[in-house]
């Protein structure tokens, strides 16, 4: 068990917060999307509850990015149904900036804008997208940057940062657009592992306070910690969902329980 | 003190930073580092200190035993040999001929520069209006002016005969200040702004209302952009604010002797003429010149063409055909035909197009065909400051919900034209260059002047000196701008400080 993943569960989880509502957040019906002739998503079904915390796990090349991309249409899908929040995924540009505006993101390579500060990159889409004052969101930029624990590095631009803090930067840009749900498309993978810890640690901070979570990810430390359920893809399709504890403990499928075996094995 | 008596290591202290032994640093280093590190190395600097030893023993006393006063070419040779030099530069042409590079065939203000410097002759010869004003003689007046010019030093004549293109060139100077520098006050772009109907009104003279009327029916034609957006989004805006000022204030094109078709402009510009008379002698194009051309046409066109090239490579990376099509289109005719034969066109074919009897300004012209060309290029050169955007930035844009036009102006575009400075520089100091083509096409440029000043018996023979000097000329302003480049490309560096 790797060093992150020991330290987390050394940490006292606040559950009290973490609870799971009736209403419905996200809604996916019988989505598919191909990349040219390419069959990328199959059949997806997925219902997303408030207050949910998913994790999304498989091989490289089964389609969890897609997947989560296609919830904020950075990709289309050609086939099917996304509802987030009562809007419906369509061609429609201002439907597609509306979901955008309220479902923030977290990329992998936490793709801040070099050119501006660390304040004007949580500044910015409050300001120009929300039509928040200046100094309105430059006071939530900081709320948010004190909770990533990084207010220190406000005026410095992204390239003097580590990639923990970056990444940590990248949430909190998100989280100034007081989203509803937060996507995370494989947020640890980029980094080194000293600083995986504290950007988990963020997310599970995130957790407690009870915000919808879909998260790609293969840290299964987290997944046994926060998540309420964890999803196995392969080859496009969701192959297995339950809950963390009988989804590790007990896998069904055979591909399910060689995806475990490998990367819990060492 | 470490400890290693094992194979286990633990240092102890930290080694504080010491300076490196002498001779390991400065000049001698540097110079056994560089020039003479091995035998070739030293071979070739030793060649090359002979080289350009040889080629400033050939040019340097040339140019230093320049004779500097002298009324031809013929005298300045008779002075070269009283001296006993083998070879001198005359820079005497330069030092009588250098308004004439600058400015042309432009007029001097002639009232202005015998009312303060020549009063006693202008009084002998009956006063300013007797001179010029309307029922003047127009051989005894031409006497008057080169017997006058002919007194005064060209210092004198520079800073008061050509006071219009020199306020004009200086205002330039702060109107493009804050657009280069972002430590000046903010508020001068405002200046900024106004300052292209300033500019025309000095360069061009005549009535001061036309040009504030076009600025007046630019901002109209905004506001009603602006209301127009409110309804009907930014392209519905766009539109109207283009329309409303090509129907109601611009005759379109300049086409003389049509006035679009709602002539709201000349009524306009009628009743603030009879209101209010304020302007200037009006100057036509063809009476400009010299490197003042090279400044109003390189500067104009460069000023035009980053918009359009921003337009053109955004359109031709747009996921809609049809207007993919038409930049694809456009930037590849125009770029695929010689600059040169744009100018031929524009200055014989355009002809055909327009109605008979209209003319069309042959600067205007000029400037048009320049800046297309030019944009053109800088939409290949921004194009490939958006191909080198990394995927995620624009994927972060549109994560945050940023509209297209809002993720173009906040996000890609300041990366994509930062990484394009070089090449957008590199297109512009070619545009200035490219602006002496225009001697081809009937303007006199400086060095169709040369071949003016060399049609003159005084000046016969002489071809160095002048290409020197304008070559200076083009050099002091590219220069300039190759600097600027990379002070801007080091102050735009965010991701390595």
């Amino acid at each position: 068990m790797s060093e992150a993943q020991t330290a987390l569960q050394e940490r006292q989880i606040d559950r009290s917060q973490m609870t799971v509502s009736d209403e419905i957040a996200i809604e996916i019906s019988g989505m598919n999307k191909w990349y040219g002739t390419f069959h990328v998503l199959r059949d997806i079904n997925l219902t997303v509850n408030r207050g949910e915390r998913i994790v999304v796990c498989g091989p490289s090349g089964s389609g969890k990015s897609t997947l989560i991309r296609c919830i904020n249409a950075l990709e289309e899908h050609q086939k099917g149904t996304i509802t987030v929040d009562g809007t419906t995924l369509s061609t429609d540009l201002k439907n597609i900036d509306k979901v955008r505006s309220e479902v923030g993101m977290v990329f992998q390579h936490f793709n801040l804008f070099p050119h501006l500060t660390i304040l004007e990159n949580c500044t910015l889409a409050p300001i120009w997208v929300r039509k928040v004052p200046k100094k309105e969101a430059e006071e939530t930029a900081m709320y948010f940057l004190e909770k990533v624990k990084i207010p220190e590095q406000a005026l410095k631009y992204p390239g003097q940062l580590s990639g923990g803090q970056q990444q940590r930067v990248a949430i909190a840009r998100s989280l100034c657009m007081k989203p509803r749900i937060m996507l995370f498309d494989e947020p640890t993978s980029a980094l080194d592992p000293e600083m995986i810890k504290e950007v988990l640690d963020t997310m599970i901070a995130l957790a407690e306070e009870g915000m919808t979570m879909i998260c790609v990810t293969h840290e299964m430390g987290f997944a046994q910690a926060v998540a309420n359920r964890v999803i196995f893809m392969d080859q496009g399709q969701i192959i297995e969902q339950n809950e963390p504890k009988a989804f590790f403990n007990n896998p069904q499928n055979e591909r399910t329980k060689l995806f475990l075996s490998q990367i819990l094995g060492h | 003190m470490t400890n290693q008596s094992s194979v286990a290591f633990v240092r102890r202290d930290i080694i504080p930073p010491a300076p490196p032994p002498p001779g390991q640093a400065g000049v001698l280093k540097w110079m056994r580092e560089n020039l003479f590190s091995s035998v070739t190395n030293t071979l070739l600097t030793i060649l090359s200190i002979y080289f350009i030893w040889s080629i400033l023993a050939a040019i340097m006393p040339w140019t230093l035993n320049g004779v500097w006063v002298a009324g031809s070419l013929t005298e300045c040779r008779e002075i070269r040999d009283a001296r006993g030099l083998e070879s001198a530069a005359c820079w005497a042409v330069i030092n009588e001929r250098w308004l004439q590079l600058l400015f042309g065939f432009y007029p001097t203000d002639d009232r202005l520069l015998s009312s303060l410097f020549y009063a006693e002759p202008l009084a002998a010869a009956g006063g300013l209006e007797a001179v010029f004003g309307a029922g003047s003689n127009a051989t005894a007046r031409i006497e008057f002016v080169n017997a006058m010019k002919a007194d005064l030093s060209n210092l004198t004549i520079f800073f008061f005969g050509y006071w219009r293109p020199l306020l004009a060139v200086a205002l330039l100077v702060v109107a493009v200040a804050p657009i280069l520098y972002a430590s000046l006050p903010r508020r001068l772009l405002l200046f900024s702004l106004a300052y292209p109907f300033i500019g025309v009104f000095l360069f061009w003279g005549g009535s001061f209302w036309g040009p504030m009327t076009v600025a007046l029916g630019l901002v109209a034609a905004l506001y009603l952009g602006r209301v127009v957006a409110g309804g009907y989004g930014l392209l519905g805006g766009g539109l109207a604010a283009v329309l409303a000022f090509i129907l109601f204030f611009l005759n379109p094109l300049g086409v003389v002797g049509h006035t679009g078709l709602f002539p709201l402009f000349p009524h306009v510009k009628g009743v603030l003429d009879s209101v209010m008379p304020l302007g200037l002698p009006a100057i036509p194009s063809d009476q400009f010149g010299g490197f003042m051309l090279a400044i109003i046409i390189g500067t104009a066109g460069i000023v035009l063409s980053l918009p359009i090239g921003i337009l053109l490579a955004l359109g031709r990376q747009s996921t809609m055909p049809f207007i993919r099509w038409v930049c694809v289109t456009f930037i590849e005719v125009i770029r695929g035909v010689p600059l040169i034969v744009w100018l031929f066109v524009a200055s014989t074919l355009l002809k055909y197009f327009l109605p008979p009897g209209s003319s069309f300004d042959a600067l205007l012209r000029v400037i048009i065909l320049v800046t297309l060309f030019a944009s053109a290029y800088i939409a290949e050169v921004v194009r490939g400051g958006l191909a080198a955007l990394p995927k995620g930035q624009y994927e972060a844009a549109d994560s945050l919900g940023l509209d297209y036009w809002k993720s173009m102006q906040l996000i890609v575009l300041p990366q994509a034209l930062k990484i394009s400075i070089p090449g957008i520089v590199n297109t512009f100091i070619g545009l200035f260059k490219d602006t002496t083509l225009v001697v081809f096409v009937g303007l006199r440029d400086p060095l169709g002047l040369t071949n003016a000043i060399r049609a003159t018996g005084e000046w016969n023979g002489i071809y160095w000196e002048l290409y020197i000097f304008v070559a200076l000329l083009f050099f002091t302003f590219c220069f300039f701008m190759s600097r600027y480049s990379m002070y801007l490309e080091r102050k735009l560096q965010t991701d390595r400080r």
